[in-house]
């Protein structure tokens, strides 16, 4: 196998995992003080 | 002294007025070429026999006028409005933001005057010629130095979500513009493709997909998280949500153009993919409808009384169905039906009149007033009217061209039992006569509703004056 399909399919793992590991951070922290105050953010000007 | 003080302690909502205000403008006139075009395919005369009037060259001032005039100038106000607010702080520099505002308008112009002419690189969506597209790109690198620069010197910790996909649809648009346009010039008006064959396909397509993508739907994204909570006086639903949703578009929308080149000389592989990852592309979507929509949970008997809230929930189900649709269309076996027939112009206007311009239409009623000074538009009866004459022409067009589609589809690939073809393909352009014309009418229709919010805006304007809104002395810790 050559390097750049090699690259290309790590570079793809890689963007998967990735993308998992968001998905879980973002729901790990669904309750937390920090997403709070960044949904409310829109009514903080008036 | 003094003055620089002052200054900086208020919003800079000029920039947004102009560009809110050019958006009702141009909202009009795109969508009457539009009115005109689908008027000339009921009736070909109507192009008048003169070569600048013809259905070839008034079809991309169409589209251009729509989206990156219409769309673009909506785009503009709605991203420096919405920056400023969830930064809380002052653009990053005037002078560059009122530079954009020219230099778009320059290449609205522009492309009004060449693409009659005949001028064109003949890409869809990236039509314009290649000292447009220069200035094109100047515009649009200042757009991202204002916008990334004012996030650079926000007063909050938190990037808000609607900052996130302003940000991926300037980036993206950014890349794609460059990429797509990369030419060899053969005079002023003249150019060659930096690309050739299936290749030139491929950039092509890679980069109208993304057009629809970023363009048209993560900057309309962004209007959506900052809209649709703000009129409906309520968070965002889902929070979480909200980042599964930008980074899920975020890794597979890339991938989706090569559905438009199903069964031509691309490799197997890549329609493939395409599909693949065009299907993919329905979570993420829906995920987003969902969050919009849900905003609204424990408040939905505001859609009756509230009309502008309306648009804004009735532009997520248009995308909600539009990006159902789109997947669908997306599957191989499909495609082979509704490739090169009107169902794929019917599907792009329930995307485009449906969600991207109700989703404006809501926000530029939300925006007006108040950088008017006002409490509301002129008249709210006016918003109530616009609402159901575009529902009404997004519904006549939509389900005309989906009749429309099938019927000529079906009508290609019909055989006889000796294996020739039922029809020839005049008999199919026959057919397709009164849903043609009830087309024109629901175009017509949802052009009349943008009349209407051009008198609303200009007596909202007339009756107020431009409001300077100051920076909260007070800074929110999120």
């Amino acid at each position: 196998m050559d390097m750049i399909n090699l690259l290309r399919i790590l570079f793809t793992v890689l963007s998967f995992v990735l993308f998992i590991a968001i998905v879980v951070w973002a729901w790990r922290n669904r309750h937390s003080a920090q997403f709070k105050d960044a949904q409310h953010l829109p009514f903080d000007q008036d | 002294m003094q003055n620089a003080t002052v200054k900086a302690a208020t919003y800079n909502d000029t920039v947004v007025r102009q560009f809110a205000i050019m958006a009702v403008v141009w909202g009009v006139v795109g969508t009457l070429m539009g009115v005109i075009i689908a008027s000339q395919l009921v009736w070909p005369e109507l192009n008048l026999g003169l070569p600048f009037t013809s259905f070839g060259r008034l079809r991309p001032l169409h589209t251009n006028a729509v989206i990156f005039a219409f769309g673009g100038c909506a785009l503009f106000a709605t991203s420096y409005y919405v920056v400023q607010r969830t930064c809380q702080t002052r653009l990053f520099s005037d002078k560059l933001a009122s530079f954009t505002f020219w230099g778009w308008q320059a290449v609205i112009v522009a492309a009004a005057i060449s693409l009659p002419l005949g001028y064109t690189q003949s890409k869809e969506y990236g039509e314009l010629e290649w000292p447009i597209d220069i200035l094109i790109a100047i515009v649009w690198i200042s757009y991202a130095i204002v916008f990334f620069g004012t996030i650079g010197i926000r007063k909050v910790k938190h990037i808000y979500v609607a900052n996130w996909f302003y940000g991926a649809f300037i980036l993206a648009v950014a890349l794609l513009h460059i990429v797509e346009s990369a030419a060899i010039p053969a005079g002023m008006f003249k150019s060659y493709s930096a690309y050739a064959g299936v290749q030139d396909a491929m950039v092509q397509w890679w980069y109208g997909h993304n057009a629809v993508g970023f363009f048209l739907t993560a900057g309309f994204l962004g209007m959506m998280y900052y809209f649709v909570p703000k009129q409906a006086e309520r968070p965002v639903y889902s929070y979480s949500l909200s980042i599964v949703h930008f980074w899920a578009l975020i890794f597979t929308y890339m991938w989706a153009g090569p559905h438009h080149l199903h069964y031509t000389a691309l490799p197997d592989w890549t329609q493939s993919l395409g599909m693949v990852l065009s299907l993919i592309l329905f979570a993420p979507s829906w995920g987003g409808m969902i969050n919009g929509i849900m905003t609204l949970s424990g408040a939905w008997h505001k859609l009756r009384t509230d009309p502008i809230l309306r648009f804004l929930i009735v532009s997520l189900s248009f995308y909600g169905m539009s990006t159902f649709e789109g997947p669908m269309m997306a599957i191989k076996t499909v495609n082979a039906l509704s490739h090169y027939t009107d169902w794929t112009v019917g599907h792009v206007h329930s995307g485009a009149l449906g969600w991207v311009g109700f989703i404006s239409i809501g926000s530029l009623y939300f925006l007006i007033p108040r950088l008017f000074g006002q409490k509301q538009m002129y008249s709210v009866k006016a918003i109530e009217v616009h609402f159901w004459m575009a529902t009404i022409g997004v519904v006549l067009y939509i389900a005309a061209l989906w009749i429309s589609g099938v019927m000529e589809g079906l009508m290609w690939r019909a055989m006889n039992a000796d294996g020739t073809l039922a029809y020839t393909f005049v008999e199919s352009v026959k057919a397709k006569f009164p849903y043609y014309f009830t087309r024109a009418l629901g175009g017509f229709l949802y052009m009349s509703g943008l009349v209407i919010m051009l008198w609303n805006t200009y007596k909202t304007a007339t009756s107020g004056k431009p409001a300077t809104v100051e920076v909260p002395a007070v800074v929110a810790h999120a």
